[in-house]
């Protein structure tokens, strides 16, 4: 039977997730058709304000990218606003003109900000807070620099005004409530927040009422009730939303606050659904995702023709996704006759806890500060269960039951499976602990794919790592996604930080992303050293003591305190001359081991660190240059005789080699980087274990990448098939740059390149020739700037302090050394 | 006029500057078939060391400076500069030499101390 037709009026998250339901439930059922205002996909609008921060890019918090819309076979039409909703002949309508029918139709259309009407609202300047838009819209403002006005201290507004802060503009909160968050928090806490924010340079002016905007083609100015007038250069009104109805509305469906449905989320007419913020069920409309991500559940059953169970209303807790900032709050906590309160200050810490108790049930509770116990609260909450036996000690929260140690894991360990860890997305601690144990998951980013745990707001990633660490015991350890043991964030985080927060020093690093310890360690420095370097060409300082022996001396430390010289022998071809040169430095120098290596040269053993000067001179006048055996960066390009004198070469390979050698070598690397050119498929120069290799056919050439052949076994994939020379020195340059930007510090391209996915590799390197350019002209940017032997700069005198001793003693007398 | 130098105060050498050692770097001093590592870290202490790791005699003064720690150049054994211990897992102690900063002139005595 021909499959029906279901279309969706808005592609936000709750729809989103409704499909994901109903594909895993029914995949054959429907034909999809997604109408959406917004020109892309869909993707985490909570996770707008990282965004607009700078700790996150938008690519981090999409949900479904273009492959998974092909994959199910849904048609999304993009920045296609549906305009009508034809009932009788059962069809929708978009401003740009497309009809499609349905079968069954949702409407997920979410809502609209709340522009407040004064004078000069309509001034370019005035933005809402919605959509990437907005974000982008604020972003460009905040390059220009100046004061952002904030109007509305809710949970909205207070993570724009982090934000717009975090983008280094002066801010004003405005708020027309005597306190902040007054629908989540007392004013007491509403105080300690408010204080938190002025500490950090957001001012904050409660009970103002904005009067007029004032502005001459663009916003200049907010005006107040009082006559206060604030310049601004940018003003956000986050001062609540309205449900978009007005569609539903003109389509003679029944329309409340929101669009009004019954428990199975079925709109007046049986075949138009509703879900999402747009939705108005049994008198209630929300705002946050979770009751969204419920009716998505109960929507996707009812539609698979499986789902009896209707949605229900549970409290939500709410939290404030300010980085540093903790806070929490669930239930209902006005004042009442009926209703008792406990309340914990601690002044010192800036910590407070408020718990509400109705006939010896939680009802509510409000922390702020040290909010580990929030969701046991909630718990009590939504057991309703009698506390007048633990009354006394309810306020210390779970840990100080039963005497348990007050140390976060505990109170985790307490938690009972049911446990909610996942607000928005509501996953208690037992489907994470079954998860874990039964698809052997140990980091955080695998529990999250799985479990969609901490996948939508993240604040509580920090429990589910306490369950993963439970469950795992020690072997959570090596999963720790931190760097080192300086910081929690991963290389990834910190490569993005650093562009985004613009960090171009080591100690900048450590100061913005809060290093816990004051000169970082062995493991962090290199790391950190690398990423500025390839992403300030020019710009950035290497710092040399934040480098591995080897890479500071440029010659590689042995056993015993000596070091290995391997000059670079241009793809492995060397000459009489060069023989020569290096029999004398051996004999000079008595260097104890002459060797051919794995990379076709010679390498040097039993170097005597004061020599090594001296050995490179004899070396460059004989026109030598350091091989890089030591560096992570170019090693070796090898190569085979090729055309030259093989009777099977297809190609030049040793011409080639040569010319990538000397196009490549000086650049920094994650990890060492290793190249060879085969002259025909018999593989002779071992193309197809190397990082990067070509083989030579007839045709042209055949570009492989991501072989191993050192501690891992791997094969090469395929690239792709060029056919000049000038096309494989762009498309190897491009691919090492891209290698250099996204590679983590000591990843070979191996596994970088598993890590990303060798589609998108090939995409932005083969197929996007416009992305290709990009790429090759960053490196050869960069390349302008190392392409200068190490060894003769050594020779002249840099870095003198390595090679000589400060002082030497011998038994009585001192001469000083330099 | 000039008192006579005691035997312990002739074991005080002056090595050279503060200048001459990099920031969390070392530079090496010989004392007859010797070498000691003189360390100054980022906040201008100077430590000296034997300069060889307790582990397989790896030469300290090329390690990594970090955190009143080296990390040996040779298997990453992190010595202490304070106390010469090996930290974390690893065992082992390497002679420590008392040093002295005046303005920036670095002295070293060449008698390591107990
Ligand atoms: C000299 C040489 C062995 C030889 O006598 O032939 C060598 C010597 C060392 N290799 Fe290698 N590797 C040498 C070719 C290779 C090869 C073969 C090749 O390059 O075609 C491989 C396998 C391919 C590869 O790169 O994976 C190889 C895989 C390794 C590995 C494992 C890397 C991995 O990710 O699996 C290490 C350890 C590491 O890098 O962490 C390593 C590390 C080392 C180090 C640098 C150990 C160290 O940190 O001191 C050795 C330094 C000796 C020295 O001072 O020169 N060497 N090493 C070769 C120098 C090549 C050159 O001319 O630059
Ligand atoms: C900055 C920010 C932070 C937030 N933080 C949190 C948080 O921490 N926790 C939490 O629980 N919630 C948070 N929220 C709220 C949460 O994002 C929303 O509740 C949720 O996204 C609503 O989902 P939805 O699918 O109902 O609507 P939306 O996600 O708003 O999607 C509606 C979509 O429909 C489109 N549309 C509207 N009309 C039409 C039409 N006629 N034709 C076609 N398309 C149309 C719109 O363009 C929009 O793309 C936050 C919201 C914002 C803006
Ligand atoms: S294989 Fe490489 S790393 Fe291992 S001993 Fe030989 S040279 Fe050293
Ligand atoms: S010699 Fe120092 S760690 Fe091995």
């Amino acid at each position: 039977m021909r499959r029906q037709r279901l279309v969706i009026i808005g592609n936000g998250m709750a729809p989103g997730r409704m499909l994901e339901h109903l594909f895993a439930s029914a995949p054959e059922a429907f034909e999809v058709t997604i109408f959406d205002a917004e020109p892309r996909v869909n993707y985490d609008r909570i996770m707008l304000s990282p965004v607009l921060s700078g700790e996150k890019t938008f690519d981090d918090i999409v949900i479904h990218d273009d492959a998974w819309y092909a994959a199910h076979g849904v048609t999304l039409h993009r920045g296609e606003r549906v305009v009508q909703i034809d009932r009788t002949a059962k069809t929708v309508t978009s401003d740009g003109g497309i009809t499609v029918g349905y079968d069954k139709l949702v409407i997920a259309t979410g809502s609209t900000p709340f522009i407040i009407p004064v004078p000069g609202h309509d001034l370019p300047g005035v933005l809402a807070y919605r959509d990437l838009d907005d974000v982008e819209k604020m972003q460009a403002a905040a390059k220009a620099g100046g004061r952002a006005v904030v109007i509305g201290g809710g949970l909205l507004g207070l993570e724009a005004a982090a934000g717009l802060k975090a983008q280094g503009m002066d801010v004003s909160v405005l708020h027309l409530m005597p306190s902040l968050l007054e629908r989540q928090l007392d004013p007491a806490a509403g105080y300690l927040l408010q204080k938190e924010l002025e500490g950090r340079g957001i001012e904050v002016r409660c009970g103002a009422n904005t009067r007029a905007i004032h502005g001459d083609g663009k916003v200049e100015m907010v005006e107040l009730d009082d006559g206060t007038r604030i310049d601004a250069a940018l003003v956000v009104m986050a001062v609540g939303i309205r449900p978009n109805t007005a569609l539903a509305a003109e389509a003679g469906l029944q329309v409340g606050r929101g669009i009004v449905t019954d428990a199975s989320l079925r709109t007046s007419d049986p075949d138009i659904y509703a879900v999402g913020e747009c939705t108005e069920v049994d008198g209630r409309v929300y705002g946050l995702v979770a009751p969204l991500y419920q009716m998505a559940k109960v929507a996707a059953a009812h539609l698979a023709g499986t789902g009896a169970e209707g949605f229900a209303h549970a409290e939500t807790p709410t939290k404030l996704k300010v980085t540093g900032i903790n806070l929490y709050s669930v239930g209902d906590f006005g004042d009442g006759p009926d209703r008792e309160d406990i309340v914990l200050r601690d002044a010192a810490r800036g910590t407070y806890r408020r718990v509400i108790l109705k006939d010896n049930t939680v009802i509510g509770a409000v922390l702020y500060g040290d909010v580990a116990d929030g969701m046991w609260y909630n718990e009590l909450l939504k057991s309703g269960e009698d506390v007048s036996d633990i009354r006394d000690t309810l306020i210390f929260g779970q840990a100080l039951q039963g005497g348990a140690a007050a140390d976060p894991l505990a109170a985790v360990a307490n938690l009972a499976d049911d446990a909610e860890i996942c607000g928005c997305n509501g996953i208690c601690k037992g489907a994470i602990v079954n998860a874990i144990t039964d698809k052997g998951l140990t980091s955080l980013a695998e529990v999250r794919a799985h479990t969609k745990a901490s996948a939508s707001c993240g604040t509580c990633s920090g429990l589910v790592e306490g369950v993963i660490a439970l469950t795992l015991g020690d072997d959570f350890e090596q999963a720790a996604e931190g760097m080192c043991g300086c910081t929690d964030l991963g290389h990834g985080e910190v490569r993005r930080l650093i562009k985004s927060k613009g960090l171009k020093s080591i100690p900048a690093v450590m100061q913005e992303l809060e290093w816990k310890t004051s000169g970082g360690c062995a493991k962090c420095r290199p790391a950190l050293n690398y990423y500025l370097l390839s992403d300030w060409p020019g710009e950035y300082v290497d710092d040399q003591q934040s480098r591995f022996i080897n890479e500071r001396v440029h010659a590689n430390i042995q056993k015993d305190g000596t070091y290995s010289v391997v000059p670079r022998m241009w793809g492995g071809m060397t000459s009489s001359d060069e023989l020569r040169a290096i029999a004398d430095v051996v004999d000079k120098f008595a260097i104890p081991d002459v060797k051919v290596t794995g990379g076709q040269r010679i390498d040097l053993l039993g170097v005597k660190k004061e020599d090594l000067p001296g050995v490179w001179a004899d070396l460059n006048k004989a026109g030598m240059v350091s091989g890089h055996a030591y560096s992570k960066g170019l090693r070796t390009v090898k190569t085979c005789v090729g055309s030259t004198w093989c009777r099977f070469g297809t190609q030049d390979s040793t011409g080639l080699g040569i010319r990538l050698e000397k196009f490549l070598w000086g650049s920094w690397t994650p990890a060492k980087l290793k190249l060879a050119v085969t002259g025909c498929p018999r593989n002779c120069a071992e193309a197809t274990c190397k990082d990067i290799g070509v083989i030579c056919v007839e045709s042209g050439y055949q570009i492989v990448c991501g072989g191993a052949a050192g501690l891992h076994i791997q094969g090469t994939s395929e690239l792709g098939t060029v056919a000049t020379e000038e096309e494989v020195i762009e498309v190897i340059a491009a691919l090492t740059q891209m290698y250099r930007e996204q590679g983590f510090y000591l990843e070979r391209i191996y596994k970088w390149a598993d890590r990303v996915g060798y589609d998108t590799v090939r995409a932005a390197i083969l197929e996007d020739r416009d992305s290709r350019r990009a790429y090759f002209d960053r490196f050869v940017f960069s390349q302008s700037f190392v392409q200068t032997d190490p060894w003769s700069e050594r020779v002249s005198g840099v870095d003198k302090h390595e090679f000589n001793p400060l002082a030497v003693f011998g038994t009585e007398t001192m001469e000083a050394a330099e | 006029m000039n008192a006579p130098l005691s035997p312990e105060a002739l074991d005080w050498r002056l090595i050279g500057t503060l200048d001459d050692i990099p920031q969390q770097g070392a530079r090496c001093v010989k004392n007859g078939a010797m070498t000691i590592a003189v360390f100054r870290t980022a906040d201008d202490r100077v430590f000296a060391l034997e300069d060889r790791c307790p582990h397989k005699n790896g030469p300290l003064s090329q390690g990594i400076v970090h955190d009143g720690c080296v990390t040996c150049p040779l298997h990453n054994w992190v010595i202490s500069l304070e106390t010469g211990a090996a930290q974390g897992a690893d065992d082992g102690q390497t002679a420590r030499f008392p040093t002295r900063v005046e303005g920036r002139d670095v002295f070293l005595k060449l008698i390591p101390s107990v």
